[in-house]
């Protein structure tokens, strides 16, 4: 490759270089992966390269007009509607990702603490729910909460209550509760392999040291866990902000997220550059709320030490 | 180390433990429920036990269509997806290259990113370049998801992978391939069909990407997705979310038997989990 810029050597030699060069190590571990990086490229780079290109353009009816503007974005920051559903989509993920972190935390401490011989198992019947049909899910929360659903119908057969409630299908308590039931494998995990690395000698050392059980567990094994606790909050966080189904099956009018509003503009609304707008931001506000997520987490880890 | 010496006893944290199991299995577990029940509409007490749901399912054309379907684009994906997976992991456990930290990140990323943002930005391309939506386009989008779990799969079934095996065969006069062929290949045999097992699963269950990038043929979660409008289909839709439960449980149980087999073989454990 090189071999030409550097003058003409014999021509035997280059090859001998070009192979000693194709054969190194790095060359061959490059060229082994870039089929799938070609992929992950052309299917994932490039599209969302695409939708932020789209996000600048206009729609006149069919055509797409190209010159720059930054409309869609205005729109997409002070529409109240948009507005709304973006605030709401915040507030939902992060209250997702909060309960989820919050409930996933105990069982991960004790399977990691406690599992003993049978920490596998542990995690292997935990995921498998998680496993099974996101769709399916969703629907048996909607089986659960409606009107007719098992919880009224329990409910008035234990005698609670004597008329079905409304109260509790179609609004964002509705949303938060599935997206928690649903994301709830994915917090633990994380924080599980976090767990797992905290030096047990270190939590032995505290109490040694005259730390009660409460207190070498603040100093010690919660701060040691940050990490996990910090890639939990973001696998949660990220993913549901952008959710589907959930708001469409179970929220109601008072339910309806951004990406229910995204979808539109590209379904029955046939605005592009809008959808895409909505996209992009979205995706930018929710990456400031993880960073902020991370920094507090971190300056709480420091304080806790 | 003691039990004293612990935050919280592990008393109350097994009863917490079970309870959160419940809660993860409870509403799972009301599907199949309903299905076998005779009143249309699920709610308790019970009314009586009946196969007529199920029975139903094969004498619906459309829902055997979405099926077919589904079983096409789950073995295109799941094949496709393990083969990119197979050429990724093995660089990444076996290489040491400028980038490799990031060339991975890239490919693990549709992991963490909203699915309807992944999905529209792809039906843009394809619209773009004038790809007309069918079964192909779904199946190139669950292949991108598919990857990374792939990736997470065959990473721990390759970790560890004692080289001096390969090295030894080479020595004793095997071609390349026919190292590949009589020690690679056995060696990390149960990672790749925990692999495809994983991704047919993702594939067969996933909404979201088929959704937006199909034309007018339906998998099996689009199908559902379409009669959910119907209030009278909902104990078909039942019985049909309860064999795809079913079906999933069963391919992820194999999956992760197989994958502790070729993690024990390899000396190594972690993969899904960690």
């Amino acid at each position: 490759m090189t071999a030409a810029a550097e003058g003409s050597p014999p021509l035997r030699m280059t090859r001998a270089r070009r192979n000693a060069l194709l054969q190194s190590e790095p060359v061959q571990g490059f060229v082994l992966i870039s089929p799938t990086f070609l992929y992950a490229l052309i299917l994932l780079v490039l599209p969302i390269l695409v939708v932020i290109a789209h996000s600048f353009w206009t729609q006149h009816y069919l055509t797409i007009d190209r010159t720059f503007t930054l409309e869609n974005y205005r729109i997409a920051l002070t529409e109240p509607i948009y507005r709304d559903l973006l605030w709401r989509s915040l507030y939902i993920s992060l209250t997702v990702s909060l309960f989820t972190v919050l409930l996933a935390y105990p069982i991960a401490y004790f399977i990691s603490f406690h599992g003993g011989r049978h920490k596998s198992l542990w995690l292997f019947l935990i995921t498998i729910p998680f496993w099974t049909s996101y769709l399916l899910r969703v629907m048996s929360w909607k089986v659960i909460l409606g009107y007719n659903g098992v919880l009224n119908s329990g409910l008035m057969g234990l005698g609670i209550i004597d008329e079905p409630s409304t109260a509790l299908l179609y609004n964002s308590s509705a949303v938060i509760i599935t997206l928690t039931h649903a994301w709830a494998a994915f917090a633990i995990l994380p924080i599980f392999v976090s767990l797992e690395k905290v030096d047990r000698t270190l939590v032995e050392a505290a109490t040694d040291l005259g730390d009660g059980p409460l207190r070498s567990f603040l100093r010690v094994t919660l701060p040691l866990s940050a990490p996990g606790i910090i890639s939990a909050a973001l696998i949660v966080m990220i993913p549901t902000v952008g959710d589907y189904v959930t708001p469409k099956l179970v929220g109601g009018k008072d339910g309806v997220m951004i990406a229910n509003a995204i979808q539109a503009q590209f379904g029955k609304a046939a605005n592009w550059p809008l959808g895409a707008a909505l996209s992009v931001t979205t995706m930018l506000i929710v990456s400031l709320m993880a960073g902020a997520t991370v920094l507090i987490i971190r300056t709480l880890q420091r304080m806790a030490r | 180390m003691t039990a004293r010496s612990r935050f919280l006893p592990g008393g109350w944290l097994s009863v917490y433990a079970f309870l959160y199991i419940v809660f993860l299995y409870l509403p799972v577990i009301f599907l199949p429920i309903f299905s076998i029940n005779t009143a249309p509409t699920p709610k308790f007490p019970l009314t009586g036990y009946t196969l007529q749901w199920y029975e139903d399912l094969p004498h619906t054309p459309a829902l055997l269509d979405a099926a077919w379907n589904s079983l096409i684009v789950g073995v295109s994906a799941s094949v496709l997806a393990t083969v990119l997976g197979i050429l990724a992991a093995r660089s990444i456990t076996r290489y040491r290259y400028p980038g490799r930290r990031a060339i991975n990140g890239l490919i693990m990323a549709p992991l963490v990113l909203p699915e309807v943002i992944v999905a529209i930005s792809m039906l843009l391309v394809m619209l773009q370049l004038g790809l007309s939506l069918s079964l192909f386009t779904v199946v190139l989008g669950h292949v991108l998801v598919c990857i990374p779990y792939s990736m997470t799969v065959l990473t721990s079934g390759f970790e560890g992978f004692d080289r001096s095996l390969e090295e030894a065969s080479a020595d004793l006069g095997e071609s390349a391939f026919g190292t590949f062929r009589r020690v690679t290949l056995p060696m990390v045999a149960p990672a790749i069909i925990s692999s495809l097992l994983v991704c047919f699963t993702i594939s067969l269950d996933e909404f979201i990407i088929a959704f937006f990038l199909t034309g007018t043929e339906a998998t099996l979660p689009i199908y559902i997705w379409g009669q959910l409008r119907f209030a009278s289909k909902l104990p078909g839709v039942l019985a049909l979310g309860t064999l795809l439960l079913v079906a999933s449980f069963l391919l992820m149980t194999i999956a992760e038997i197989l994958r502790r087999r070729a993690a024990r073989r390899t000396q190594n454990e972690g993969g899904l989990y960690a």
